[in-house]
């Protein structure tokens, strides 16, 4: 560690190397690294390499039905409408939901900028989502919005419906779910990326005689447009791998029957974990196609300096 | 009448210039100094306010009736259950055996807290200082355990456990949590520790400071308020972290999460409804002392960029 203080002493040319190694930054602080490589080896890259060998390894009862030899696993995942169609419903309700989140949150973020009485209570109670969890939020959806719920109950009292809206165990309940535990996290996102934004840029756009149309477009959205890509992809990973709400506020075996759920089924209930890998897989395999298109997007956006530090 | 038709009169005349100076407002509103507030009445306003609106009625709703079920006697077709009580909470205590699921749940988070700070810190302040070759691929690795959904790489960890015979014990429960939670500490350090200057550690080293003081005398306590915040998130995440606990954790290593999804879905059309949801008040009561704590400590926005507070100030 106190190599630096002592290189005077060595020999000249284990000075020049450790120094030429230095001028390109390696030196004893890569040290500090290695805890943090060898647990991302131990607990991340070797388990995702043993579960890629893995989906190699299929059961036999996959082998007879589907044949294939050793790519019998991806045979019936690609064969098997049960399984294949899941790719559909989770993509059906993972998109929707995270555009939805990060559009919603522009408005909302940009309107909170400006200071006003309250602020502060107003941000932490847009945040308070957080500390709900999928599980409870599952809970309360299914009492407040459920038939019996207090909101049909208003509904109906006042007769703007006559027959109470079936917004749980379905399609619709995933959907307010994903977006009462998503929004609030894509807000915090946003706003922090819509605080790094110098705003003497806006300002000095305003002198310009630019108006807020004007400036939005040609200024704030193109130095936003980088956090709102990454905002996107964050709140997609989270709503893409939904699955206990999908359980209890969808409808397991129709609507809402995501890839997470049918991998979880074949690894605990089947206890086939090759399958299960062979799913995992594949999920991350979509979802790593869907953060490729918005990089992609991103690629041709400015990247340059917000003006804020960071 | 006639006298109420005089002072009626001067109304709809009146009327016509509030109007136009309205617009003259709102015209020069684009104009104003950038130090003017923003909040007026315009249609993107309500959608906003509306947006806002809803979103409350659902989270209180949400909420509330949460609340409510656990307190209330059978609640059926009424606005609010026949009459309160407080036996729900009791006898989830003792049915799900909740001080033992609580103490699981505290000792991984605590546990996962140490340990990716830890391996975390450093690691940061490595990515943040020097420039070395493969630096990317490094980040690569630590980003891609956020980016991937947690079953796709939790199955195969999940699988690899149960044959080293961890399965369903802490040990699996805490460090299944490890996977996201020390590349996020990463993550979110890098960007603490660019905001130290450099210089001042160069000055220690010229003093001949060692790497080890360095960090213990000069960085730690610079960097005691950034740990702080990724500690707090990184307890929310653990306590709220459903997919990967799920996956290893058994009977006796459920954190709470898992316990109130196992009893939900518990063969038999899963367990009294009011069991579950005081279980569920318990568990937001647990989050929201952890969020007030931390809100205490760090500003929700200021955790990706560095802030510049706007002009206002």
């Amino acid at each position: 560690m106190t190599s630096a203080t002592n290189t005077g002493s060595r020999a000249r040319g284990s000075a020049s190397l450790k120094h030429r190694l230095a001028e390109r930054g390696v030196d004893t602080k890569l040290l500090l690294l290695v805890p943090a490589i060898v647990f991302a080896l131990l607990l991340f890259v070797y388990p995702f390499a043993y579960g890629i060998g893995l989906t190699f390894q299929p059961l036999a009862g996959t082998q007879d039905q589907w044949g294939g030899g050793i790519f019998a696993n991806y045979v019936a995942f690609f064969r098997d409408d049960f399984i294949f169609d899941s790719v559909w419903l989770t993509l059906r309700l993972a998109l929707p939901a995270a555009l939805f989140n990060v559009l919603v949150s522009i408005p909302i973020a940009f309107k909170l900028r400006s200071k006003f009485r309250g602020k502060r209570m107003l941000q932490t109670l847009l945040v308070l989502p957080i500390t709900l969890g999928t599980v409870l939020t599952a809970q309360g959806l299914l009492i407040f919005a459920g038939r019996q719920g207090w909101l049909n109950r208003f509904l109906l009292e006042n007769g703007i419906i006559d027959q109470p809206l079936q917004l749980v165990n379905n399609y619709l309940g995933v959907m307010l779910s994903l977006i009462i535990s998503g929004f609030p996290f894509a807000y915090l996102l946003i706003s922090s990326y819509l605080s790094g934004i110098d705003p003497s840029l806006e300002a000095a756009a305003k002198t310009l005689g630019a108006n807020w149309k004007q400036r939005f477009r040609r200024i704030t959205l193109p130095l936003l447009a980088p956090g709102l890509a990454t905002t996107f992809i964050l709140t997609f990973v989270l709503a893409f791998s939904v699955f206990p709400s999908a359980r209890l506020v969808g409808d397991a075996s129709g609507e809402t029957r995501v890839l997470a759920l049918m991998a979880y089924r074949a690894f605990s209930e089947q206890l086939d974990y090759s399958m299960a890998s062979t799913i995992a897989m594949m999920m991350g395999v979509v979802e790593l196609i869907v953060i490729a298109f918005v990089f992609l997007g991103r690629s041709f956006l400015y990247k340059g300096s917000t003006g804020g530090k960071g | 009448m006639s006298n109420s038709q005089l002072t009626s009169t001067p109304t709809p005349q009146a009327a016509p210039p509030t109007e136009v100076v309205n617009i003259v407002k709102n015209r020069n509103r684009g104009k104003l100094a950038p130090g003017e507030k923003s909040l007026v009445a315009s249609p993107g306003t309500w959608f906003v306010w509306f947006g806002i609106a809803a979103f409350f009625i659902f989270l209180f709703g949400i909420v509330l009736s949460v609340l409510v079920d656990s307190l209330g006697k059978p609640w059926f077709n009424t606005w609010l259950p026949e009459s309160f009580t407080l036996g729900w909470y009791q006898e989830s205590w003792a049915r799900f055996d909740l001080t033992h699921i609580i103490g699981v749940t505290l000792l991984v988070a605590f546990s996962v807290i140490v340990i990716s700070v830890i391996i975390g810190v450093p690691a940061s302040y490595v990515l943040a200082r020097s420039n070395f070759p493969g630096k990317k691929l490094v980040m690569l690795l630590f980003l891609l355990p956020i980016l991937i959904p947690p079953i796709t790489f939790g199955i195969p960890l999940a699988t690899v456990m149960y044959n080293f015979g961890l399965g369903r014990t802490v040990l699996a429960v805490i460090l299944v949590n490890l996977v996201p939670s020390v590349p996020f500490v990463i993550i979110t350090m890098t960007p603490f520790i660019e905001q130290i200057n450099p210089s001042i550690e160069n000055a220690a080293r010229m003093c001949g400071a060692s790497m080890y003081r360095v960090f213990t005398k000069i960085l730690a306590p610079l960097l005691i308020p950034g740990i702080l915040a990724a500690s707090i998130l990184v307890l929310v995440r653990t306590v709220g972290m459903f997919d990967l606990t799920f996956l290893v954790s058994g009977p006796s290593s459920d954190t709470l999460v898992v316990a109130i999804y196992r009893a939900m879905t518990s063969a038999g059309g899963g367990e009294s409804r009011q069991l579950i949801s005081s279980m569920g008040v318990i568990y937001t009561a647990m989050m929201l002392l952890i969020l007030i704590i931390a809100l205490r400590f760090i500003n929700p926005t200021q955790l990706v960029a560095q802030v510049k507070d706007s002009r206002e100030d």
